[in-house]
C-alpha cells in the first residue's frame, strides 16, 4: 500500500520534472519569437510615428504591446487598428483611449513657403525625413510621404506649418 | 475568312431590350448648348489618371479642337481635354460632373461663339503614316474607350509589349435601351472599318473581328457592305446580355478566359468600341481630336426619342430640353443603361466621352429600387453570373467587410453587370455591396502602400541617427588629433597647389 503511494507520488513528480522542463524551454523558444511578434503589431499599426501613445514611434509602441502595454493608445489607427490588434493577441477589444487624442479623417501638412524663414527646426522633428530644405532657404513638405503626425507644428517659430485634409490619390 | 466557333459565356441573361424607340430616326447633330464644361480628370474608374493642367485662362478665346489641358509632363497618365467648339474661357472651377456620388471636379467651362471654327487641321493619307505618328496622332487626340469603362486608348494599345494576335472591335451593345452604337453602325460604318484598318495597319494582329448581336440586322448589313475587301471579319453573335463585356466577348468569339487580375493585352487580345475606332480614324486621318460623340436619348419623359450627335461637355439639362422634356413625369435621369448606368444627381453635369446613354426615366418605367428583403440562399445569382462568382458569398462577406475572404472569393472579378441584382427575389442591391466593398479594399491596399513607406521611411531616419550619434560620440572621445591636424595641412596645401 505504502508502497503503492510512494510509486504515485514519485510518478507525478517525475511527470511534473519533465513537463516544467518542458514549458521552459518552450518558454525560452517563444522568446526568440518575439520580435516576430513585435514586426506582425508593427504592421498593424499605422506608421504615423506621431508618438501619441506616448512613445518615441510606433515600433517601440509595437514592442512595447508585445509586452502588455494597453492596445488602445493609437488615434490615428482608431477602432480599426484595435480590433485588428485585438484579433492578432486574442484580446478583448477595448474603446480607444482618449486621453492619447480622437481618431480623425487622415491629414497632410503644408508649409505656407512665403512665411518659412528656414529654421530646419521641422525638419529635425518630422520622423519620416518628410520636409526638405536647409537653413535659411525656404522648406517644404513632400506631400506623399507626410503621415500627419503633427510633430513639426510645435516647433515652428513663425507658425507657417498648416494642417489640411489628405486628398485621396 | 476565318470564323471561330463561338463558346457561349457562362451565366447571363437574356433581357427585353427597349430599343426600338430610339432608333426610328437618323442620328442629328444636337445644338449648340449655352456653355460646355470640360472636366480636367475624368471621375475616378478603374485606372488612375492625373488631372490636366489647363493651358488657357478664363477670357481667352479658343478654337474647335484646341487642346484646353494637359499633363504638364510627357508620359504622365493624363487624358488632354480639347474645346469642342470655338469660344470664350467664362471660368475655370468645381462643377458637378456625373458620377454614381455626387462629385464635383475642376472644369474649364467654354461659352460658344457659334462660328464653331476649326484649329487647322492636317488631313493625311494614312498608310504612309509612321506608327509612331499613329500613336502620337492617337494620344494628343485623347480619346478614351467609349464603351463604358473609359480606359484611356492610348494606354490600352501602349500595353502591346506582347504581340497583339487577335483585334476585337466590339459592336455588341447589349445593356437595354443603349443603342448609340447601333446608329454608329448603320450610318457611319465606313469609319468604324477605316477606324479598325488603321489599328491593323498599326498591331498587324493575324484575326480582326468585328462582333455584333444578332438583335442589330441593320448595322451587320451596313457593316458587312463597308468591311468587303477588308481582313475584317464581321461576326455576329447571339444575344445575351452582356455579351458586350469585353471579357464576355473575348470569351464568346476565342474560346479564352482572361486570368484574373490580367488585361486582355496580356494574352494577346485588344478590344475596342467601335465608337472608339471610328474616333481614332477622325484623329489619325483627319487629325480631329475627340469631340463628340454619339449618345442615346430616351426614356418616356421625353418627347422624342434617338440618337444625337453631342459635343462632349453639353450639359445633359440642355439635352433634354432639346427632346423635350416633361418634368412632371420625370423620376430620375440614368446615365448608361438600367443595370449599368446610375441616376445623375445634377442635371446641370456635361456629358462624358464615356456617356452612351441618357434614359430620362419615368416612375413607372424604372420605379425606384424596391425595399431590400434578407437574402434567402435561393441560389438564383450563382447560375447568371457570366463571371463564375459566387454572387451570394461575396454579399455575405461584403456585408461582413471580411477582406481576406473577398479576396479570395475574386470580388475583383466582378465586371458589375448587375445580372445577379436583376434576378434576385429579394431586391438586394448586390453591385452597390460589391462596389463599395471594392473601394474599401482599394482604400486599405492605399493606406498599407503608406504605411509601409513610412515605416521604411522611419526605420532608415532611426538608423541615420544612431549612426550620427555613434559618429559625434567618436569624435568627442577625441580621436587622434594629430592626423586630424595633418589631414587638415594636407588639405591646405592641396587649395594651394591648385
Amino acid at each position: 500500500m505504502t508502497a503503492n503511494i510512494l510509486i504515485a507520488i514519485f510518478t507525478f513528480a517525475l511527470l511534473a520534472l519533465l513537463l516544467g522542463s518542458a514549458l521552459c524551454f518552450a518558454a525560452k523558444r517563444l522568446k526568440g519569437d518575439r520580435n516576430a511578434l513585435v514586426e506582425q503589431i508593427n504592421a498593424i499599426l499605422p506608421q504615423t510615428q506621431c508618438g501619441q501613445c506616448d512613445y518615441a514611434g510606433c515600433r517601440p509602441y509595437a514592442a512595447a504591446i508585445a509586452q502588455g502595454e494597453a492596445i488602445n493608445k493609437c488615434p490615428p489607427g482608431g477602432e480599426a487598428t484595435i480590433q485588428a490588434l485585438a484579433n492578432l493577441l486574442e484580446q478583448e477589444a477595448v474603446p480607444l483611449n482618449t486621453e492619447h487624442g480622437t481618431h480623425e479623417a487622415p491629414q497632410v501638412v503644408i508649409i505656407r513657403e512665403d512665411d518659412c524663414i528656414g529654421c530646419t527646426l521641422c525638419i529635425q522633428a518630422c520622423p519620416v525625413d518628410a520636409i526638405v530644405g536647409t537653413a535659411k532657404q525656404m522648406h517644404t513638405v513632400i506631400t506623399d510621404a507626410c503621415t500627419g503626425c503633427k510633430l513639426c507644428l510645435p516647433p515652428c517659430p513663425v507658425d507657417c506649418i498648416d494642417l489640411t485634409q489628405r486628398v485621396a490619390a | 475568312m476565318s470564323i471561330p466557333t463561338l463558346t457561349p459565356f457562362p451565366g447571363g441573361l437574356l433581357l427585353p431590350a427597349h430599343k426600338e424607340n430610339a432608333t426610328q430616326s437618323p442620328i442629328i447633330n444636337a445644338a449648340m448648348p449655352q456653355r460646355l464644361i470640360f472636366p480636367l480628370q475624368y471621375p475616378a474608374q478603374q485606372h488612375h489618371t492625373v488631372p490636366a493642367v489647363p493651358q488657357v485662362s478664363v477670357g481667352d478665346t479658343v478654337l474647335k479642337g484646341q487642346c484646353i489641358a494637359q499633363g504638364d509632363t510627357p508620359n504622365t497618365s493624363c487624358i488632354p481635354v480639347h474645346a469642342s467648339t470655338s469660344g470664350t474661357v467664362m471660368a475655370i472651377e468645381d462643377h458637378p460632373v456625373p458620377h454614381p456620388d455626387d462629385t464635383h471636379t475642376r472644369c474649364i467651362i467654354v461659352e460658344p461663339d457659334g462660328q464653331d471654327k476649326w484649329i487647322t487641321r492636317k488631313k493625311a493619307d494614312v498608310t504612309t503614316l509612321d506608327n509612331d505618328v499613329i500613336f502620337d496622332r492617337i494620344a494628343q487626340a485623347g480619346i478614351i474607350g467609349q464603351g463604358g469603362a473609359g480606359f484611356p486608348c492610348i494606354d490600352k494599345l501602349h500595353s502591346q509589349d506582347k504581340a497583339i494576335h487577335t483585334l476585337i472591335i466590339n459592336g455588341a451593345e447589349c445593356e437595354p435601351y443603349i443603342c448609340c452604337d447601333d446608329s454608329l453602325m448603320r450610318e457611319r460604318a465606313d469609319t468604324i472599318i477605316e477606324g479598325t484598318r488603321i489599328l491593323q495597319q498599326l498591331l498587324k494582329p493575324e484575326h480582326c473581328y468585328l462582333a455584333i448581336e444578332d438583335n442589330k440586322p441593320d448595322a451587320i448589313a451596313a457593316v458587312q457592305k463597308a468591311a468587303k475587301d477588308t481582313a475584317i471579319d464581321i461576326i455576329v453573335v447571339p444575344t445575351r446580355y452582356p455579351i458586350g463585356g469585353e471579357l464576355q466577348l473575348i470569351q464568346t468569339l476565342t474560346g479564352q478566359e482572361v486570368p484574373s487580375g490580367n488585361n486582355p493585352t496580356d494574352i494577346g487580345i485588344l478590344c475596342h468600341n467601335v465608337g472608339t475606332v471610328a474616333a481614332v480614324y477622325h484623329a489619325v486621318a483627319l487629325d480631329e481630336p475627340s469631340l463628340s460623340r454619339i449618345i442615346t436619348l430616351t426614356g418616356d419623359s421625353l418627347d422624342k426619342q434617338g440618337n444625337l450627335e453631342v459635343l462632349i461637355g453639353t450639359p445633359i439639362d440642355s439635352l433634354l430640353d432639346e427632346m423635350g422634356v416633361n418634368r412632371d413625369t420625370l423620376s430620375q435621369v440614368i446615365m448608361g443603361g438600367p443595370l449599368m448606368g446610375f441616376a445623375v444627381h445634377d442635371l446641370n453635369s456635361p456629358v462624358l466621352k464615356t456617356t452612351n446613354c441618357l434614359i430620362a426615366a419615368t416612375r413607372e418605367a424604372l420605379p425606384p429600387p424596391k425595399a431590400e428583403m434578407p437574402c434567402i440562399r435561393c441560389g438564383r445569382c450563382e447560375p447568371v453570373c457570366p463571371a463564375s462568382l459566387l454572387p451570394q458569398q461575396l454579399y455575405w462577406y461584403a456585408r461582413d467587410n471580411d477582406a481576406k475572404a473577398l479576396t479570395e472569393y475574386n470580388l475583383f472579378d466582378c465586371i458589375e453587370c448587375g445580372a445577379c441584382a436583376y434576378v434576385c427575389p429579394s431586391h438586394i442591391p448586390l453591385v452597390d455591396y460589391y462596389r463599395k466593398s471594392k473601394h474599401h479594399l482599394r482604400q486599405a491596399a492605399d493606406e498599407k502602400a503608406r504605411a509601409d513607406k513610412a515605416k521604411q521611411r522611419f526605420d532608415a531616419r532611426e538608423k541615420r541617427l544612431v549612426e550620427q550619434a555613434a559618429a559625434r560620440d567618436a569624435r568627442k572621445q577625441g580621436g587622434d588629433k594629430q592626423s586630424a591636424i595633418a589631414a587638415a595641412i594636407a588639405r591646405a596645401k592641396a587649395k594651394d597647389a591648385k
